[in-house]
């Protein structure tokens, strides 16, 4: 199978963007540079082509109790136009995927996954309907995305609809009518600021992104998108999240509700009660240096006690920090640990991994 | 994409500016411009000896680390300490900021590298 391009893809080689394989996808890795998109978001507001997530429709009499199966968060909670973000187990535990589910009523719930697992998810999904009525549709290449985020991404986004925006509480949706086509608009991200994902029609898409670029929204790329996301303790599946660790472990425990049931729920009731044998902390680098995913994290007496999932030298930071999956005991805040970076230790510590405070209007 | 006259360039991307016995290693500015954000440096320690592609340095982007290699043996005699602290100078000139000193063991190694003609066509295929 060939390499797949979004709608966008125009638009991004008009932008001067640099283009990489992402997940068998071309894509923008940077525009202006990954430093300055990730402070225009902190700062001001950027928009993100997010075109190549993968979208699942689920239809039909019994949409709620197959969803309630797959996912590990409960969805009976979710009222009609409300987003959760939930998880898919394995029946061991480990993790599908990570994904957004959007409630539009008991009959029709649509799924957005990660791109990187939307072939693996659609069958996953496919394979257990069993005797549930429902109906799936892979809708991933119907619809284009964009995500516009920061404080002043609501300012921006009205200037284009005359719905009240302010009615889109955090983690519902709506339908709406912006910029003369019609669209479905979340108040949702992935960058610990206020913000929409945008979904609509791929040329729909195409004329609301050359909108908000005229309208001077800086254009932010996948660089800036992980740096921003490991910044808001945000997991990216693959990384903190993965068929080997389970959300437990990644201290998504607020995301796995017990009371319900769903595949894999028996591991995780097993793995609670024998206790977690690691968790996701925070690192921060005692020297200069930067920490990446797959260092290893060691112990005083240098034993191999876990590893770096994801980390950075953000900016405005003097020194590197990091998210890592380590054994429980060395994971209390001030712990003093060592890690691997190329052929020599370093010192570290254990930090909150709350790194910033989200800006969510809630 | 700015290549400057009179400087030795390898097909990894470094320059080399010889004075004397000496010389001086840095990123191209073809090199700056696909690391992105250059945010730490880290030198090699002076004494070092190295020979043709050796590893000396590391070049840290936002996304990712670079090994810097050496196109030329020698002795290191000096690292740009400047750049501990101040590693975006790779990108805003990438030309002026060595990285490091070295004194060479054969100048009939430079005789293997580009001339800066020959490495502005060689940019131009990539």
């Amino acid at each position: 199978m060939g390499i797949k391009r979004t709608p966008l893809y125009e638009e991004h080689l008009k932008l001067g963007a640099k283009m990489v394989d992402f997940a068998g996808w071309e894509m923008p890795i940077q525009y202006s540079g990954i430093t300055d998109e990730h402070l225009s978001v902190r700062n001001d507001v950027g928009i993100f082509d997010v075109s190549h997530m993968g979208e699942i429709l689920i239809e039909g009499s019994d949409a709620l109790a197959f969803v309630q199966n797959l996912v590990t968060n409960d969805v009976s909670k979710l009222v009609n136009q409300q987003v959760q973000y939930t998880l898919m187990c394995y029946e061991d535990g480990g993790v599908v995927d990570d994904l957004l589910v959007y409630r539009y009523d008991e009959f029709k719930i649509l799924l957005v996954v990660n791109a990187s697992n939307a072939d693996k998810d659609f069958e996953w999904v496919v394979r257990h309907i069993g005797e549930y009525r429902v109906k799936t549709t892979n809708l991933s290449d119907s619809y284009g995305q964009v995500a516009v985020q920061g404080p002043n991404a609501e300012k921006i986004v009205q200037t284009l609809t005359n719905y009240d925006l302010t009615q889109i509480k955090f983690f519902f949706f709506t339908e709406l009518e912006m910029n003369g086509s019609h669209f479905i608009v979340s108040r949702t991200g992935y960058t610990g600021e206020d913000g929409f994902e945008i979904y609509g029609e791929p040329k729909d898409i195409i004329n609301l992104w050359q909108k908000f670029i005229n309208l001077g929204v800086k254009p932010i790329a996948l660089g800036a998108r992980d740096t921003l996301r490991f910044e808001a303790s945000l997991p990216l599946y693959g990384d903190e999240i993965s068929d080997k660790i389970t959300p437990l472990e990644a201290s998504l425990g607020y995301f796995v509700k017990l009371d319900t049931d769903f595949i894999g729920k028996a591991a995780l009731v097993k793995q609670k009660e024998a206790g977690l044998k690691r968790k996701l902390v925070g690192i921060k680098l005692l020297s200069k240096g930067i920490l990446r995913h797959g260092y290893p994290v060691y112990n005083q007496d240098h034993q191999e006690i876990g590893n770096i999932t994801t980390g950075y030298l953000l900016p405005d930071y003097e020194f590197a920090v990091a998210l890592a999956i380590v054994e429980t005991n060395y994971t209390n805040i001030g712990e003093k640990v060592l890690v691997g970076i190329r052929n020599k230790v370093y010192e570290a510590e254990v930090i909150n991994k709350k790194f910033m405070d989200k800006k969510y209007k809630k | 994409m700015k290549v400057v006259q009179g400087l030795y360039y390898s097909k990894e991307h470094e320059w080399v500016r010889v004075e004397g016995e000496y010389a001086y290693i840095g990123i191209t500015d073809y090199a700056q411009h696909s690391l992105g954000d250059i945010v730490f440096v880290e030198l090699p320690e002076v004494d070092d000896e190295l020979t043709v592609d050796d590893s000396f340095s590391v070049v840290e982007s936002v996304k990712a680390a670079s090994d810097v290699y050496t196109p030329v043996s020698g002795v290191i005699v000096e690292a740009n300490i400047i750049l501990e602290v101040e590693p975006q100078l790779l990108n805003q000139n990438p030309y002026e900021n060595w990285i490091v000193k070295l004194e060479l063991d054969d100048l009939n190694e430079l005789d293997k590298l580009m001339n800066s003609e020959e490495y502005q066509k060689f940019c131009e295929k990539q």
